[in-house]
């Protein structure tokens, strides 16, 4: 089940984005909290390319998953803990889950520490050259599903 | 019936309310742990030794400027303060503060500015400037081994809210407060540094990173700009609201400026 109100479109307004979550959440709560866990349909055209995703999240400088995740990336040292290790999430979750998990984890738990990294509603002060950008763009979301989906061994 | 219906109604809206009005837990760690302890050994060693602390260049221009002569009243800090400072051990514990005779919040570095301005004829350091950062840490050094002891009641309280809600918004592209790292998350890794709890009784500090020394406000700035945030001007009263909530989260820590940061 899909359901379009729980995500804001990077292009909403701030307050529709809040209404369109809170009212996205109020319906998941009626559906047993079943929603938003996934998102099937990809942001791109292109295939995400696995080669490319492994390359997108060492990149220290583009906000990359090491600073908070062990990954099975041993080239890079020191490896964050603030979230799980990444280890086996090809196995534990499929690439429609994943790519909810990067592009708004918080419409699955609205606390995370872990930032959307695409979406632009709900974002307060955010530095100058970064605004009206999202983290990563639709193709890197891609290409980091793309592998996240190959780490299907535990360590 | 209805009695017993409006009874339970009204207790209802009572039970709200008063969950609403019940202050949320304060999540600080208690007992406060400086960053020094979340430091790699080697930085530690650095921090430990006065001769070979890099913040000692900062402090012997202090110690300098201290008893130099300034601006057109041609006196020196030395002049009212004590040629070792001995008017100010324990002043730099228990700023910020609110200012009786203005109501300001001010800091250590306004103290010193507002001391050149009206009573020394001379003209404010800029913040950040090498000479504030020297006398800041040749002050503060003064009160080195005394348990950091804001007031945040009283005048100092508006303040103290205003800070703490900064301490707990989120904010830029990463969306993160500093809560959700300096409280809930302190000893955890973040690449290959330890979070630790935000506390500033160390500062100005030598940090690594800069290869230079850093006010308690360009600690702020690196923060917020790291999360993608705006960040607010050093000395603005933004950043003097966080500094008073956040030396309070500090309150009993030993001043230990100059501090060795990575």
């Amino acid at each position: 089940m899909r359901m379009d109100g729980m995500r804001a479109s990077p292009q909403t307004s701030g307050a529709e984005g809040r209404r369109r979550l809170a009212l996205g959440l109020a319906l998941a709560l009626c559906a047993g909290g079943a929603a938003a866990q996934e998102m099937p349909e990809p942001l791109t055209a292109e295939p995400g390319n696995p080669e490319r995703g492994r390359l997108v999240v060492r990149d220290l400088g583009a906000a990359s998953c090491l600073i908070c995740h062990a990954m099975p990336i041993p080239e890079e040292p020191d490896h964050g803990d603030i979230g799980p290790p990444l280890h086996g999430v090809g196995a534990r979750f499929t690439p429609a889950e994943l790519r909810q998990r990067l592009v708004d984890p918080k419409a699955i738990d609205p606390d995370t520490v872990m930032p959307s990294y695409y979406q632009l509603e709900g974002l307060r002060d955010v530095l100058g050259r970064y605004v009206g950008r999202t983290i990563y763009t639709a193709q890197q979301i891609e290409d980091v599903v793309a592998y996240l989906a190959t780490l299907t061994e535990d360590p | 019936m209805r009695a017993a219906l409006t009874l339970a109604a009204l207790g209802a809206v009572l039970c709200g309310a008063l969950g609403a009005s019940a202050q949320e837990p304060d999540p600080t760690p208690r007992p406060p742990i400086s960053g020094y302890d979340y430091m790699a050994r080697a930085t530690q060693e650095l921090q430990d030794d006065d001769f070979v602390n890099p913040g000692f260049f900062a402090i012997d221009r202090g110690r300098r400027l201290w008893s130099e002569p300034a601006g057109a009243s041609g006196a020196a800090c030395a002049d009212c303060h004590g040629a070792e400072g001995e008017g100010l051990v324990g002043a730099a514990a228990r700023l910020p503060a609110v200012d009786p005779q203005t109501g300001a919040l001010m800091n250590l570095e306004g103290h010193i500015n507002d001391c050149r301005e009206s009573r020394m004829n001379a003209d404010p350091y800029a913040y950040e400037s090498e000479d504030l950062l020297a006398l800041t840490a040749y002050v503060s050094h003064l009160s080195r081994g005394v348990p950091v002891a804001v007031a945040v009641d009283g005048p100092a309280a508006p303040f103290f809210e205003q800070g703490r809600a900064l301490f707990f918004e989120r904010r830029g592209q990463l969306d993160l407060s500093c809560t959700q790292c300096h409280d809930a998350r302190a000893g955890q890794m973040l690449r290959g540094d330890r979070i630790s709890q935000g506390h500033v009784n160390g500062f100005p500090i030598y940090r690594l990173k800069w290869f230079a020394m850093g006010s308690r406000h360009r600690m702020f700035e690196w923060c917020n700009t790291s999360l993608r945030a705006e960040p607010f001007a050093p000395g603005s009263p933004e950043y003097l609201a966080l500094e008073l909530y956040v030396a309070w989260r500090g309150n009993g820590l030993p001043i230990e400026t100059p501090a060795v940061r990575r």
